[in-house]
């Protein structure tokens, strides 16, 4: 449970409540991780919380993470300017599978639920058997709209992107309306696709129903999942959500199952 | 099982075999009573065990009396049981500190000597058993957990009186030991008097039982043990049907039951903190004056609504979703994540709950209308009949 202490060398504004910070190992490469896997990260003297990798596996020198300024420590991490050093502990979990993505792929996100996904997109448009990439985002509103110049790069490099606020204002020429309300014009093949589905769970839920009604199989919806985190290692219980230890069997999981009578609504 | 494998001693031998374990670098700890209860504690002979003391149990009730009984092992279980001896109810996890304007971080050592217990019940070995399903379990064993664990040496004693609140015959956990022990004795009091009958389970328990003075057990002994067991078996004060338990509560998350049970349930945790499988615990860090920082791993409960919190809110804000999380947890849930149920039929759970809620009974009366309210369903949330409260 020792945290490898990381320094943070670049900190950049997504949005208003939104950094993404570039972290490099004190005296070292970045631990390997698999899209869609987390760190606990440390704010010393704070705290610490389970914060997807937002960057792309490979070999770069840093580990992106990005963080919205929630509590404590996510504010700690927001307000941390380059050359603090934060806790580093990981990666936990599992990820959305990519070495075995082919066919068509849907990639649905909302709100920040994109930055556990941005590393997976890029490797799906290096992917040589992926032949379609849909990326569908929603955002509160336009200022809410993470990775702009991400969005851009996918787009040249063949990726579908539709992009649509909750909220416009003057400057939007964009779409208005929720995810799914995306979802339907997207061209892919049902029998031929997957999907990787990152967001509120509400949103979560209505997307993978669209996905399903079209006649894509459960089994090849991936959602990613969050509940209290405290230790990534399966001990402290935090994170159970029915059969699933979520640091463990998560936080991607497939979305037969179990799992969709037991998203928040049946907990409460 | 032969004959030369079970020897005889008396409680001269205990106390022998309790200074032998001392004198080999163990810490002997053992029931004591403390405050009116029966509890681990650190022991230095048989002279504080509980002789001649007895339990009364049911749901919500503990008592203790005493009587001329010569027996050191005549109870079932107490409030407190051998979990913190192995996973501590608080522990450091490391510190860090500025120096030279660098950070340091460090672990402390596992601290103390190892550990021999004294009477534990065979419960509470399989209670054991499945926290190392849980917490040292490889790859990702926490190693403090694991070096306690090897290290403690291990004496149980088969349970002759089982409680008004004990179901370990449902749960395939006793009244005998069958395995995960260094020793295992069985307390006799007849007309031959009274002593132990004691099986080495281990190399190393083999080793310090062929240091003490023993005798071979007779027929007539080994009989006497048979028939305690099965007087054992009958008295159970509960008992729970496991047939396709982990099924019974999946398909009944949205049983009216719940509802009954959460009008009485006060949400205290007293369940948890008495359970010898709940392993919950907080990841904390707090920060002194110096700004040296701690982080601490604290028992916690899944009764606490900070338990679930999730950016601003609990996941499982109501009391019946937090005992459903609790019940189904020990009974179904457990399985899927670690291959085992997460119960022992030790039932500290119903005797330390203050308004007496038994889980025993609780699954039996979602068996009885199993089925009606499975995930699917829109029946949830109307209460059926009357809870059980005070007017």
């Amino acid at each position: 449970m020792r945290p490898v202490l990381h320094r943070v060398v670049d900190r950049r504004r997504e949005s208003d409540d939104v950094v993404t910070l570039a972290l490099e190992p004190q005296g070292g490469r970045p631990w390997p991780f698999r899209a869609g896997q987390f760190h606990m990260l440390s704010a010393f003297g704070v705290g610490e919380a389970a914060i997807s990798v937002s960057s792309p596996p490979g070999d770069a020198p840093v580990v992106e993470h990005t963080v919205r300024d929630v509590g404590p420590v996510t504010h700690a991490m927001c307000t941390a300017p380059p050359g603090t050093l934060v806790g580093v502990r990981g990666p936990f979990g599992t990820d959305w599978g990519i070495e075995g993505a082919a066919g068509d792929v849907v990639v649905a996100a909302g709100g920040i639920g994109l930055a556990p996904l941005r590393g997976a997109i890029h490797q799906l448009l290096a992917s040589p058997r992926v032949e379609r990439v849909f990326v569908v985002v929603g955002a509160r509103s336009p200022a809410q709209v993470m990775f702009g110049e991400d969005l851009e790069v996918w787009a040249t490099r063949g990726a579908r992107v539709a992009v649509t606020v909750d909220v416009a204002d003057r400057g939007w020429r964009g779409h208005v309306g929720l995810v799914t309300s995306l979802l339907g014009p997207l061209e892919y093949d049902p029998a031929r696709t997957s999907a990787l589905v990152c967001g509120p769970e509400i949103m979560m839920r209505f997307t993978a129903r669209a996905l399903l009604d079209r006649g894509v199989e459960p089994s090849r919806i991936r959602i990613s999942l969050e509940r209290n985190m405290q230790c990534g290692l399966g001990w402290c219980g935090h994170c159970q959500l029915g059969p699933l230890l979520l640091c463990r069997d998560g936080p991607v999981v497939t979305y037969d199952g179990a799992v969709p009578g037991l998203l928040l609504e049946r907990e409460r | 099982m032969g004959h030369d494998d079970v020897v005889v001693i008396d409680d001269v031998g205990l106390d022998g075999l309790i200074g032998a374990l001392r004198e080999a670098g163990f810490e002997p700890a053992g029931p004591v009573v403390r405050d009116g209860a029966i509890v681990p504690g650190a022991i230095r002979g048989v002279g504080d065990l509980p002789r001649g003391w007895h339990d009364r149990q049911a749901p919500g009730h503990y008592r203790l009396v005493h009587s001329d009984d010569r027996r050191y092992f005549a109870w079932a279980v107490g409030p407190a049981s051998w979990k913190a001896a192995v996973f501590p109810p608080v522990q450091e996890v490391w510190r860090a500190w500025e120096r030279d304007g660098a950070l340091v971080v460090s672990e402390p050592p596992v601290a103390g000597a190892p550990m021999a217990v004294i009477g534990a019940r065979p419960c509470e070995l399989a209670a054991l058993a499945v926290l190392d399903g849980v917490l040292g379990r490889p790859p990702v064993a926490d190693p403090g957990y694991e070096t306690r664990r090897e290290r403690a040496f291990l004496v149980v004693v088969d349970c002759a009186e089982p409680g008004g609140s004990c179901f370990c015959t449902s749960m395939g956990t006793g009244p005998a030991a069958a395995d995960g022990f260094d020793l295992a004795l069985t307390e006799l009091d007849d007309e031959a008097g009274h002593r132990f009958l004691v099986r080495a389970g281990t190399d190393r328990g083999a080793r310090v039982l062929s240091a003490l003075a023993t005798r071979p057990a007779t027929d007539a002994e080994l009989g006497a043990r048979e028939d305690l067991l099965e007087r054992a078996r009958a008295a159970m004060g509960r008992s729970l049907d496991t047939d396709d338990l982990p099924g019974l509560l999946a398909r009944n998350l949205e049983h009216p039951r719940w509802d009954e049970v959460a009008a009485r349930c006060l949400a205290c945790g007293n369940c948890t903190s008495v359970c010898p499988t709940c392993f919950c615990s907080d990841v904390r860090d707090t920060t002194d004056v110096t700004g040296e920082v701690r982080r601490t791993r604290t028992w916690a409960s899944c009764f606490d609504l900070d338990h679930s919190y999730l950016h601003g809110n609990a996941v499982r804000s109501s009391t019946r979703a937090r005992y459903r999380q609790w019940m189904t947890h020990k009974l179904s849930t457990w399985w899927d994540q670690f291959g085992m149920s997460g119960c022992v039929g030790c039932g500290r759970c119903i005797t330390w709950c203050p308004v007496g809620i038994d889980l025993t009974e609780e699954a039996a009366a979602i068996r009885a209308s199993d089925g009606t309210f499975g995930p699917g369903s829109t029946a949830a949330g109307a209460p059926t009949g009357s809870a059980r409260v005070a007017p």
